[in-house]
């Protein structure tokens, strides 16, 4: 969502951004201009960052001084503390940008004797405020003066008119408080501060921590009601309002190679969708991670950027295994094309898991993202929050048109299709790499489980890890079944044998054939010449037969006219 | 400060032998001996309020009561000087410094409470105020 629009639409409310990471997206702009904030939480949850950040970066990026007030730690501690941060308090108090002040409370040198008020802290605070024209202010953390100030009443009562009077001055406040036994805060500052109260959270669920923000209230202003993760790293705070990404991405329709030809072909010949979420799912030892190293590898050949999350194997390991099978990643991670990200799963909570990669991936930018493997990240049970981790980060990459390719270990007992099931929705290219026994050895096939949006495949492929990279090869398919690896082949030679006997039949049945033919033939020749015979004889008597009858014909005409018979009846005689 | 704590419970328990009260009476006669045995108050106020008033009418009675001719007081403003408020970390006012006799005392308020003034200031031992409580 772009900041503007959001300003813009509403006017009603000035915001004072704070530029800390995804805050400014959930707050629609920032923290109520002019008016204080109430940041509470227990103790070592960031509040004093919070703080510190909004300072800074109000003076560094908005041009808006401001004034830091302690009640607990001193100026130097202060400094050291957030110059880990990258914040250099020493040169932007000398600019004047940043007014430190460290107010120290302790009740036991303090006797109280009748009425008082906060006079003197309102002076303080009036002279850092106008010594450098400040138009932030934090006050970190106002519940000490609880511990260090007699009478609560009159504090409560004095409070409520700084604020007020800070309110008046139009400086916009953030007031830390620590979070109460049931309360948002010890003293109830809340009942104060209305205008906007945020409250972080840190929480250790299944030994890993994760830290949250929620925003209470914010009178005014319509604003992200969950609870958002956070992250406090070297970067500083910044908040990850990843659940508010939705399906609205726009789909790539390029292809990108998968890093190998065969497994193009297999997706209707031109590899994965640009954009699309691949996973690869097997047994251990399937060679998933080859696969997303040919993957990696077909990337960085193009130029594009890679980052590997892995999970279970060191960068070094990974490079030097890769390379037995002719996959090297180094000069790629040299160049900087390639960069690793080894952390193990356990190391913090998936939140804090998923709101480091997207950062990671913020910084990066990169093309291509792999994550190996997947379900590191289910202990227990707690698929269902993988899940809805995986959601967030595949529509945060889909946003971004990244490449992200998953690998995922199913255990041998499981069907593979079932153990995965649980993600399959998220998938739009999903491969199979399976382990096929037969004859004393273990094969692998691979085959597209599916593949959203193109014609691929139905075929089981056997899948080598050469020296060369991974080859795919037909299997067998015959009577026996579906055959790989050294079945395979001894099927082969197999057929291979039996071809040539059925070879050799049909020669010799043709050899025979021929024979036959021949002396058919022969026989014909002998039976016509034979017949020949006959027939001549036939004719020569036909022929005898034939002149004798002419001379009896003639014979008896010659004694008819001797004997002086009917000329007519010779007509009609002969016809 | 915990110490200090510590120190005026210490000096509670001991009140039965009176040998608190005793510790007490030897320091203010070593500060009289060392010849810093004039006291040296401030007070800070934000203007002429009522409460200013107050404090400051509270303070000569009872210093005119229990240090007659020993005392020095000084009325810082610090609406006129509002630097003060930050070197010397004062919040609250008014607040009355012991600046001597050391070690430096600290009291807040109008002062009206007196035997609490009195404590603040270490005329008094604290036990006094125990029965009152």
């Amino acid at each position: 969502m772009k900041k503007e629009e959001v300003q813009s639409r509403r006017k009603v409310l000035p915001k004072s951004p704070t530029d800390i990471q995804g805050l400014d997206e959930i707050t629609g702009g920032g923290l109520p201009k002019g008016r204080p904030t109430l940041v509470c939480g227990g103790p070592g949850c960031g509040k004093t960052l919070f703080a510190m950040e909004f300072l800074v970066r109000g003076a560094t990026e908005f041009n808006e001084p401001g004034v830091f007030i302690s009640f607990e730690e001193t100026e130097e501690e202060l400094t050291a503390n957030v110059a880990s941060l990258g914040f250099d308090l020493d040169s932007l108090r000398k600019r004047k940008k940043i007014w430190l002040e460290h107010i120290h409370v302790e009740r036991s040198e303090v006797e109280q004797s009748g009425e008082y008020d906060l006079e003197g802290l309102f002076i303080s605070i009036h002279e850092a405020i106008e010594s450098i024209g400040a138009k932030r202010i934090v006050l970190d953390t106002l519940e000490s003066l609880f511990s260090g100030l007699p009478n609560p009443l009159i504090l409560r009562s004095e409070l409520r008119r700084l604020l007020h009077w800070l309110k008046k001055k139009g400086v916009t406040t953030v007031v830390t408080a620590e979070r109460g036994d049931g309360t948002l805060t010890r003293q109830g500052l809340e009942e104060y501060v209305s205008d906007c109260v945020i409250l972080l959270d840190h929480r250790v669920t299944d030994e890993s921590s994760i830290r949250r923000l929620r925003i209470v209230k914010y009178r005014g202003s319509t604003h992200g009601t969950n609870e958002y993760p956070f992250l406090i790293d070297e970067d500083g705070f910044s908040v990850l309002p990843v659940t508010s990404l939705g399906l609205n991405y726009s789909s790539s329709r390029e292809r990108i190679s998968s890093g190998i030809p065969r497994l193009d072909t297999m997706l209707s010949g031109k590899g994965y969708f640009r954009g699309s979420t691949v996973l690869v799912s097997g047994t251990a030892g399937t060679g998933k991670t080859s696969m997303a190293a040919q993957f990696v590898e077909a990337a960085c050949k193009r130029g594009e950027r890679v980052l590997f999350f892995t999970f279970e194997e060191s960068p070094s390991q990974l490079i030097r295994n890769m390379r037995s099978i002719g996959i090297n990643l180094e000069p790629w991670e040299k160049r900087g094309l390639l960069q690793f990200q080894a952390t193990r799963p356990t190391h913090y909570g998936l939140e804090t898991h998923l709101t480091t990669s997207i950062k990671m991936i913020n910084k990066l930018k990169p093309s291509v993202v792999i994550l190996d493997p997947i379900n590191a990240f289910v202990l227990g049970d707690n698929q269902t929050e993988v899940k809805t981790m995986l959601l967030r980060l595949v529509d945060f990459l889909k946003m971004r048109g990244i490449t992200a390719f998953f690998t995922s270990l199913t255990s041998a007992g499981d069907t593979m299709e079932n153990t995965d099931v649980y993600i399959s929705s998220l998938i739009d290219t999903w491969l199979l790499l399976r382990d096929i026994e037969i004859g004393g050895e273990r094969d692998r096939g691979l085959y597209v489980l599916k593949s959203r949006g193109m014609e691929h495949s139905n075929q089981i492929r056997e899948f080598r890890l050469t020296n060369r990279g991974i080859d795919l090869l037909d299997v067998y398919v015959g009577a026996e079944g579906v055959l790989t690896g050294s079945a395979r082949l001894s099927q082969e030679t197999k057929d291979d044998a039996e071809q040539l006997l059925h070879k050799q039949n049909i020669e010799r049945k043709q050899f025979e054939l021929e024979r036959k033919r021949e002396a058919m033939e022969a026989q014909i020749v002998m039976l016509r010449s034979e017949f020949e015979a006959e027939e001549s004889e036939a004719l020569k008597v036909i022929e005898i037969e034939k002149t004798r009858n002419e001379r009896f014909a003639q014979d008896k005409s010659k004694m008819a006219k001797s004997r002086k018979a009917d000329a007519n009846t010779k007509t009609t005689g002969t016809k | 400060m915990k110490i200090k704590h510590e120190k005026s419970k210490a000096r509670r328990s001991k009140t039965s032998d009176g040998s608190g009260h005793r510790r007490l009476v030897e320091r203010r006669k070593r500060a009289v001996k060392s010849g810093s045995d004039k006291w040296i108050l401030r007070l800070y106020v934000a203007g002429q309020t009522n409460k200013a008033v107050t404090a400051l009418n509270n303070l000569k009675l009872i210093c005119e009561e229990q240090l007659k001719d020993r005392y020095h007081i000084e009325v810082i403003d610090l609406l006129k000087n509002p630097k003060l408020a930050r070197d010397n970390q004062i919040l609250a006012v008014p607040t009355l410094v012991r600046k001597l006799p050391l070690p430096v005392r600290n009291i807040i308020g109008d002062l009206s409470d007196k035997e609490r003034v009195l404590v603040g200031l270490d005329l008094i031992e604290r036990s006094a105020l125990l029965g009152k409580q």
